[in-house]
């Protein structure tokens, strides 16, 4: 099942004609940039996954609210799909636009309009970039928790709509947790403030069902986030395992034994030599697997921490244990973990990045399931893991130039997932569904589950014209992947319609 | 996960989905509002319901607990209590410290009024711990939304959605928690200081590694509570002097058994909940300070139109804690008000979960 969109899968998309769309908005809107021409909107026809491109019809690039606004009016009055971008870096295709839609990027909202160091919050417009933040934030001692690896590039916008993570998820959570409230535009153009700079806010948390909305629900046009004070001290400690069970097993060790790393990452053999070939690192290539671990507080406190850990890495079977030295060295390990995806990358000419997330001791199963569709499938599979919070990154390798492989690729990666939802885990950790992941949502949840998010999308915005195809999948686009793995000629749902 | 075989499972433990399922269905054909009931602790913290009661009491007990997972999943009518001290026994804890409000509360009752404790502004509050939800469709249906991972953007975060909804989107069966280690020490101090003065060292203290989870203020007394390792918690003790306070201070404070709280005061009880950094709002009445100032509690006999204007003047919203105000939550703005009725027509085109129960229009 192709994933682009289709309208016989994903129902019918308005009529829309693009001339008489470029007029009106240009009319209404003669000082906002509209990109209309193909060279134009090339840049624009995909977002981190390449691997699918789709040319909008038109680009706009607001600068002010009273455009955003406008343009939102003009396009529901005229019933014309809008799809949201922010700096494009999302990896499951959310930003993936439409060839009857507009593409509406939020990128040139780059401005941090208020961080006030004793509330300990930053009011920031959507485009600014996530590590810009913490950047800010700094002379105060402060800094944004959530750290995805594209943090050099990805938008504040951006990782509110996908509920980004990160390596510290496991001690200071997703996007959800850290952000206080959101301005945002409906469909129709109507602004409404969600949470507040207080800890809560009356009626509905609106604000949580709009962190991983993925554009869905309204346009994100204002983020206050919550600042930590940068821990007085923070220590990496690498483990090498000559085993992946036991660097599994090792995981479960240290939470059993009270503590709560900043971050716990797993890297498999191949992943290992990959970023070290990359980064230099520092990484045993030997290994068969490593663990980092990271503990950051009080400094009295980590350096307990540490000892308590390199004590549980020693009963568990590490064949080496090393403090990094000092912060440069912390960095560096920190780096070859960043920079698994760019690594991995160079082995072959393309990747495609999994996003499951597993209950922690389904970890021996659910990598023996990956080895055995990495073997049946002939494409290897390098392994990174949020090992704290059960967020496993399979890597998988392929040449989209011979015939069949990114197919294959794709259907290793589905099996994947199929596999993380059998025992209890999820599709997308923090990467988000957007176009990626539409089947394997129908794996993930039942059909009367699913007519309920269309309840909640129907309650915002009930002509399905903001990224109309992305998150949830319909009940046809899901009746045609149960035929797929059914296999008695039995067409479950002969009831639906088959658009 | 097949909850009936799962570790974790005690004794006293009733799945009664079943029955409720059919109940909700039979409500929804008849177009009978439901009054979705628990424990009982919390019902004076809303608007009163008219409806036939649907008794969760009977669906209890822990479904699945893996200390190393970190998570616990739990059917809503279980009590508190028994989860709590299930937790402990493995070193655990509800980081967000939940009122209780009576011996019967159960989890149910803790995730649909979404209130949390004293520990709040640190740890993180009930709807920050909400993995996942089993929930009750409007006809009957007995969905699944999250689970038993820390990390999923799977679909729409229904499970946060209908923490402290108080009922009024559906029914909670059952809830995955995040849990979190008891601190290694901790440490509970009071030091004199007039309000300004605390406010200033909170601040300051805010932007420092001070391992505070508790910070509360009352007639020119700063309460604090340490927690975190026993080096810091020692180090931080020494740095802040201060008098020993009793630990059961953060209790009473959670429970409103503190001599502000005494239910024989004729005047009605608000929650402001505001910015924390909101220089003192002296007026009008006797206030409490919590949450480091992001939770005042005021004793007052003035117009609730002029509290509300007092919250929302600086950012926040103030609700009325004594029974039998007409509306104790803070009205939405209209824009607000029109996508929250739209969310209930859709997810509950009848009306029947809890109605009113939050607005006269909910």
């Amino acid at each position: 099942m192709n994933i682009l969109f289709d309208e016989r899968l994903d129902g019918p998309l308005p009529t829309v004609d693009p001339e008489a769309t470029l007029q009106r908005l240009r009319a209404a809107l003669p000082d906002m940039t509209l990109l209309h021409t193909e060279e134009d909107r090339r840049p624009f026809e995909c977002d981190g996954l390449s691997a699918y491109r789709v040319m909008p019809m038109l680009v706009a690039l607001p600068e002010t609210l009273e455009q955003v606004t406008t343009l939102l009016r003009t396009c529901h009055e005229m019933r014309v799909p809008v799809v949201t971008r922010g700096a494009g870096t999302g990896l499951s295709g959310g930003a993936l636009p439409l060839e009857r839609g507009v593409l509406l990027v939020m990128s040139r909202f780059n401005r941090i309009l208020e961080l006030d160091p004793d509330a300990r919050i930053a009011r920031v417009q959507p485009g600014v970039r996530n590590l810009a933040i913490s950047e800010a934030a700094a002379p105060h001692g402060l800094y944004y928790a959530p750290d995805p690896s594209s943090q050099i590039a990805c938008s504040i916008g951006g990782n509110v709509a996908e509920n980004a993570g990160g390596v510290h998820c496991l001690k200071y959570g997703l996007t959800v947790h850290n952000v206080l409230a959101l301005e945002v535009i409906t469909i129709e153009g109507e602004p409404m403030t969600l949470g507040s700079e207080a800890l809560d806010a009356p009626g509905f948390d609106l604000l949580a069902l709009f962190n991983g909305s993925e554009g869905m629900l309204g346009i994100i046009t204002e983020v206050t986030v919550k600042l930590l004070p940068r821990p007085q001290s923070a220590k990496v400690i690498m483990a090498s395992f000559d085993d992946l069970g036991k660097a599994g097993q090792a995981v479960g060790d240290i939470i059993a034994a009270g503590i709560v790393p900043g971050g716990l990452e797993m890297m498999d053999n191949l992943a290992i030599r990959a970023a070290e070939d990359f980064i230099h690192a520092g990484y045993p290539v030997e290994a068969e697997a490593i663990l980092l671990c990271e503990l950051d507080g009080v400094e009295a406190d980590v350096a307990d921490d540490c000892q308590r850990v390199r004590e549980v890495l020693d009963r568990a079977g590490a064949t080496a244990i090393t403090l990094a030295r000092d912060d440069a060295e912390r960095a560096r390990f920190w780096a070859g973990r960043k920079n698994a995806f760019p690594a991995v990358g160079r082995l072959a000419p393309d990747y495609y990045c999994m996003d499951g997330t597993i209950p922690r001791r389904e970890l021996p199963r659910v990598l023996q399931g990956i080895a055995d569709l990495s073997a049946e499938s002939g494409l290897r599979v390098a392994n990174v893991f949020h090992a704290g919070d059960g967020n496993l990154h399979p890597l998988i390798l392929f040449d989209a130039n011979r015939s069949g492989e990114l197919a294959l690729a794709e259907s290793v990666g589905g099996r994947i997932l199929e596999l993380c939802v059998e025992v209890g885990g999820t599709i997308t950790g923090e990467h988000g569904v957007g176009r990626e992941k539409i089947n394997q949502m129908c794996a993930q949840f039942e059909d009367a589950e699913i007519t309920v998010f269309h309840a909640v999308k129907a309650a915002f915005d009930p002509t399905s014209l903001l990224n109309p195809g992305k998150n949830i999948p319909t009940l046809a686009r899901c009746a045609e992947y149960g035929a797929m793995h059914v296999h008695n000629n039995q067409l479950p749902h002969p009831e639906l319609p088959r658009f | 996960m097949d909850s009936e075989a799962a570790p974790g499972a005690g004794t006293g433990d009733q799945d009664i989905a079943r029955e409720l399922c059919s109940q909700v269905a039979e409500a929804d054909s008849a177009g009978t509002p439901l009054r979705i009931a628990g424990g009982g602790t919390k019902a004076f913290y809303g608007r009163p319901v008219d409806g036939a009661m649907l008794d969760l009491t009977g669906h209890r007990g822990i479904t699945h607990y893996d200390p190393v997972e970190l998570i616990v999943s739990v059917r809503a009518g279980t009590p508190l209590t028994e989860l709590e001290r299930t937790l402990a026994d493995s070193g655990q804890q509800l980081p967000f410290e939940p009122p209780h409000f009576g011996p019967a509360a159960t989890v149910g009752g803790m995730v649909s009024t979404g209130l949390s404790g004293p520990r709040r502004p640190w740890s993180g509050a009930v709807r920050d711990f909400v993995l996942g939800t089993r929930l009750i469709s409007q006809n009957g249906q007995h969905l699944r939304f999250g689970g038993e991972v820390m990390k999923n953007v799977a679909g729409y975060d229904l499970s946060r959605l209908v923490t402290g909804a108080q009922g009024t989107l559906g029914v909670i069966t059952e809830v995955s928690l995040k849990v979190l280690p008891l601190a290694g020490a901790t440490h509970s101090l009071r030091l004199q200081l007039p309000l300004e003065a605390a406010m200033a060292k909170l601040a300051k203290w805010g932007r420092q590694p001070v391992p505070l989870t508790g910070a509360a203020w009352r007639d020119g007394v700063l309460y604090l509570r340490l927690e975190g390792g026993g080096r810091s918690v020692e180090a931080n003790r020494a740095r802040l002097g201060g008098e020993n306070l009793d630990p059961d201070f953060w209790r009473q404070l959670r429970e409103q058994e503190l001599p502000f709280f005494d239910p024989a005061e004729p005047r009605p009880l608000w929650r402001l909940s505001i910015p924390h950094t909101t220089p003192p709002l002296n007026v009008g009445g006797d206030w409490l300070h919590d949450w480091g100032g992001a939770q005042r509690w005021l004793r007052s006999d003035m117009p609730a139109a002029t509290i509300r204007d007092l919250a929302s003047r600086v950012g926040g919203h103030a609700t009325c804690y004594t029974p039998g105000a007409a509306e104790p939550f803070t009205p939405l703005a209209p824009v607000l008000a029109k996508y929250h009725r739209q969310l209930k027509a859709q997810m509950d085109p009848k009306g029947i979960f809890n109605p009113g129960r939050l607005y006269r229009d909910l």
